[in-house]
């Protein structure tokens, strides 16, 4: 046992004889609690979640609908709806479109799939999956949090600013973001945009940092890395890539804000704006997208694995079955995780970047469509031959793969660095990375919060509103997502403010209205979640100690786990968290602390060796 | 529009409504007997999954078919007609993956639904299977990879030696070009001599740039190589030229290039598509501020002789800007005026 345990055992102590209330600041706000810092990501995340969609209704309207008279929308967006003095039509600003498309960005990548998707499940399952009190320091887990507040804050701020928040789009390519004089985004809104990434990679860096930490120093007796479900091989890779890409993110940010406020000239050279030749030379904008998508192109994966993980634990639960290919699935993410790192230039095959170097990058960017392959066949095989309930968290599970599919194969395009020359940076990307890292991701999130709802907050989220909720947003997102792709390969190229200026791309006009009037109704369908979410808070049926059946540890916490998770010893483990539906067992789950001793009836025969040599008797005396 | 609107908080509404319905029944649904609705709603979900399918797989078919004209753009240069090929071979086969796989994850999901005396098979491996689908995506993505690199390093090739070379250069919010004029060279620039007029930053004592001349459309020649040389003023933009399929970003500080064959003129195209208003364009696809959407241009591919005639038709920049003579060293300024078509007295009366 590590001292970061011993200190909470000690917390327990006093809990027992002294005071069994925490003050409301240290229980809900300055919680270090790896529970409370979990539900307090998810709540900002959904947040986030819903100024991100709004954002994105609103450009949807603009290209939808361009000749819509939007001075109803003046109330909220003030003077970035510029009225037209002859007709008095309102029209979004040219530049404030921009800004929505970049904010939207921002914040679904960053803080939504990131911080409300990583932060909260990685909080809430790594202790009580692997069998730990909390996080190795629970005070950095809190400062984690806490800094994301802090750069939330900032974030928000900027919409308030009269320049407007940072408008160069979510990937910020300098000169655009670098230069105040060529756009008005550029100027405080970047500023702000840049501080508040600056620490919202702190906070990414602390929980990272944790993570791994707890995995791999917190596990409980017998949880070896083969036995850890899914989840957690899913989180700790995810926070190793976060802990080795963000750093040189921030780099990048670092250098930009140099550039942008002390005059040097990174990525600056030759450039005449505003009437004006400045006097940087030699820098090069092409660095930067480097120093970017080498954060970029892993953030990808950051939002993506965890998502995987849970959905892995959620479909093997609910078809009842073990996951197919066990060590196949952590191969392959341990696949994705380094080849992530090595994929990065594949943003880059038209920015002048050496053909040669797209060659190589090219390469490994279709051999990372291997693992990615094996685990979308994995989880079908896991549906093959199961007794699959169709909980709403399985049904997002399984909307996940479908996704994962549909904007994985759209990938081997653009991972082609002779096709990406037509569709890079058209519609079909847009589709393309919504559909498998934006909407997989999300649903894998949706997935995870009605799968843990009940061990967040002892309640049941309502079935029927899950099941309405699912195939609204499942269909509504191929409705958005799936016409995108033909506007893309008509080569409608992306963040434009409309399209009526090309002869080429003045097609789909009904298309595009289509995709608009889908999304919002997309969106309409988040609102029945966001009440179901809150309202079971609240008025949830009741719920029991392990509703689905399920085998990890978590499951053995009261129903409502307080401070330390298990009242008692921290259970043991001797199996492995996929004893579903196993031939000759009483129940069709056997969970991961019940000894083989205890399951003769179906060990399978190296098993039967391992219960002769199980001790019973250090179950207790280890963790007291 | 405003009927859309309204449509759309109809939509919104609807489902405010319906949340207000469910609150009423909430309460009777957790009184109910649990297992039964559960199961009822489990088959009707699964059933749900299998009309997923189908609609679903109807619906892309009858869109991908109905709308092809639209999306499947003409197809004008050499490199064109083979990545489109190598595009619709990667659809085939990426798509025949995505029907398979699709088919399989909702019928399982059907087929599989929970069932009251069934029992899940526990089979948490094959390695075989494994290494079956290791191998097979491998080997497509091989063969795929092989393809691709094959193209990619054709398109990227150096340019042959007679390609017509054609300057573009993106600026917030237009772009320009240059032509390199008779003498087949484009003078030398420094962004410190931009100004007003002088948008490239021409170097005048390069004599190579007395020649060059600046039109408002680029004119290439159809079925001879072209060398885009691009640069941008201010900050990144892209050329797209959708119908050449040639796309490549313009860089401040950083010159590139991009060649290509066009392979149908403008009338040819006018021709095809039966539209007789037809032009080619540049468009700009990386944004650049807030008129990225609007910085076009128009191309003219023309019959090889009508583009050497339009090129001597056209009047250099220096003679379409005499005063800038006086940038031009004293001992090329004969010189200049020769080789930038400027008259005698036409220039004594600039320079005076």
């Amino acid at each position: 046992m590590s001292t970061a345990n011993i200190d909470l055992m000690d917390e327990m102590g006093h809990d027992d004889h002294d005071h069994h209330e925490q003050g409301f600041l240290s229980k809900y706000i300055f919680s270090t609690d790896h529970k409370t810092i979990a539900k307090q990501f998810l709540i900002s995340g959904i947040i986030w979640a819903i100024i991100g969609g709004l954002l994105s209704v609103v450009f949807r309207l603009q290209l939808g609908f361009p000749d819509m008279d939007m001075a109803w929308l003046r109330p909220i967006l003030g003077e970035w709806i510029n009225i037209d003095a002859a007709t008095g039509m309102g029209k979004l600003d040219t530049e404030f479109y921009l800004a929505l498309v970049t904010m939207h960005g921002t914040i679904m990548v960053f803080f939504v799939l990131t911080a409300g998707l990583s932060g909260t499940f990685s909080n809430f399952l790594i202790p009580l999956q692997i069998g730990a009190r909390d996080m190795a320091s629970g005070f950095m887990n809190m400062l984690s949090y806490w800094f994301f507040f802090a750069s939330s804050a900032i974030m928000f701020i900027s919409f308030f600013i009269s320049t407007g928040p940072a408008s160069g789009s979510w990937v910020i390519y300098p000169p655009l973001s670098a230069l105040p004089q060529s756009m008005s985004g550029a100027g405080l809104g970047m500023t702000l945009w840049l501080v508040a990434m600056a620490l919202f990679i702190v906070s990414t860096l602390l929980g990272g940092i944790n993570y791994i930490a707890t995995v791999i120093n917190l596990r409980t007796d017998g949880m070896s890395f083969t036995k850890l479900p899914l989840t957690i091989w899913a989180f700790f890779l995810t926070a190793i890539i976060g802990l080795l890409s963000f750093p040189v993110l921030l780099s990048a940010a670092l250098l930009l804000i140099l550039d942008r406020s002390f005059g040097t000239s990174f990525f600056l050279s030759e450039i005449y704006i505003g009437g004006e030749a400045l006097p940087n030379m030699g820098g090069s904008p092409i660095l930067f997208q480097h120093l970017f998508w080498f954060l970029g192109h892993p953030e990808v994966y950051i939002v993506l694995l965890p998502s995987l993980g849970i959905t892995s634990e959620i479909i093997a639960t609910n078809s009842r079955k073990p996951i197919f290919g066990y060590k196949a699935m952590i191969g392959s993410m341990m696949g994705i995780a380094i080849l992530s790192f090595v994929v990065w230039a594949h943003h880059m095959f038209v920015t002048g970047m050496n053909p040669f170097a797209g060659s190589i990058f090219m390469l490994l960017t279709l051999i990372i469509a291997v693992p990615s392959a094996i685990k979308a066949f994995n989880y079908i095989t896991t549906l093959w031959k199961g007794n699959i309930i169709f909980t709403p968290a399985m049904m997002f599970s399984i909307g996940l793969v479908s996704f994962f599919i549909s904007g994985g194969v759209t990938g081997i395009f653009l991972g082609n660095a002779a096709l990406d020359i037509q569709l890079h940076d058209t519609y079909f990307v847009t589709a393309h990375f919504h559909l498998v890292m934006g909407s997989a991701a999300f649903f894998g999130m949706i997935a995870g919060v009605y799968h843990w709802f009940p061990k967040m907050f002892g309640r049941m989220m309502n079935r029927k509103l899950g099941y309405i909720h699912f195939w609204t947003s499942f269909i509504g997102i191929y409705l958005i997502f799936f016409p995108m792709h033909y506007i893309g390969i008509a080569g409608f190229p992306r963040r434009y403010y409309s399209f009526t200026n090309f002869d080429a791309f003045s097609t789909f006009t009904d298309l595009n209205a289509f995709i608009s009037i889908a999304a919002i109704a997309t969106f309409a369908a988040q609102l029945i979640f966001v009440f179901n979410f809150f309202y079971s808070i609240f008025k949830g049926r009741r719920a029991t100690k392990n509703p689905w059946n399920s085998t990890t540890l978590e499951w053995t916490t009261p129903i409502e786990p307080g401070h330390g998770n298990w009242p008692g010893a921290i259970p043991k483990v001797y199996r492995w968290p996929y004893d579903l539906s196993k031939p000759g067992a009483k129940e069709d789950f056997i969970m991961q602390d019940v000894p083989y001793a205890e399951t003769p009836e179906s060990n399978l025969p190296h098993e039967q060796e391992l219960a002769g040599l199980e001790d019973k008797g250090d179950n207790t005396i280890k963790v007291d | 529009m405003q009927n859309l609107l309204l449509g759309a908080s109809v939509v919104v509404a609807l489902v405010v409504l319906f949340m207000i319905y469910k609150l009423a029944t909430l309460i009777s649904v957790a009184k109910g007997s649990k297992t039964d609705q559960e199961a009822s709603s489990n088959n009707v979900n699964a059933v749900l999954m299998l009309a997923f399918l189908i609609i679903g797989g109807v619906a892309a078919t009858w869109s991908a078919i109905a709308y092809f004209d639209l999306y499947n753009l003409p197809v004008a240069s050499e490199h064109g007609v083979k990545t489109d090929s190598m595009f619709w071979i990667t659809m085939w086969i990426t798509g025949a993956a995505f029907v398979i796989t699709h088919i399989l994850l909702f019928y399982f999901s059907f087929k599989y639904r929970y069932k009251k005396d069934a029992t899940a098979l526990y089979y948490p491996d094959n390695h075989k299977l494994e290494l079956i689908w290791t191998i097979v995506p491998a080997v497509v993505l091989t063969i795929l990879v092989g393809y691709g690199l094959t193209v990619w390093n054709e398109i990227t090739d150096k340019a042959p030696e007679q390609a017509e070379v054609v300057e573009i250069m993106g600026a917030q919010f237009a772009w320009r070009v240059r032509y390199p004029g008779a003498d087949n060279a484009l003078g030398k620039y420094d962004y410190r001599k931009i100004d007003d007029s002088n948008a490239f930053g021409m170097d005048l004592s390069d004599k190579n740039s007395h020649d060059d001349f600046v039109p408002r459309e680029i004119h290439l020649p159809k079925g001879k190589p072209v060398l885009l040389k691009i640069r941008a003023r201010d900050v990144l933009h892209s050329v797209f030229l959708p119908q050449f399929r040639v796309k490549m970003d313009a860089v401040p500080g950083m010159p590139t290039q991009f060649w290509f064959v066009p392979t149908k003129s403008t009338a040819d195209m006018r021709a095809e598509t039966g539209n007789p208003d037809f032009n080619y364009e540049l468009a700009c696809t990386e944004i650049c501020g807030s008129g990225h959407y609007a910085m076009r241009m128009i191309v003219v591919v023309d019959e090889p002789a009508d583009y050497e005639e339009w090129k001597k038709s056209q009047q250099t920049w220096l003679a379409q800007n005499p005063e800038y003579l006086s940038q031009v060293p004293e001992e090329l300024q004969e010189v200049a005026m020769l080789s930038a078509g400027i008259e005698e007295n036409e220039s004594k009366d600039s320079s005076l």
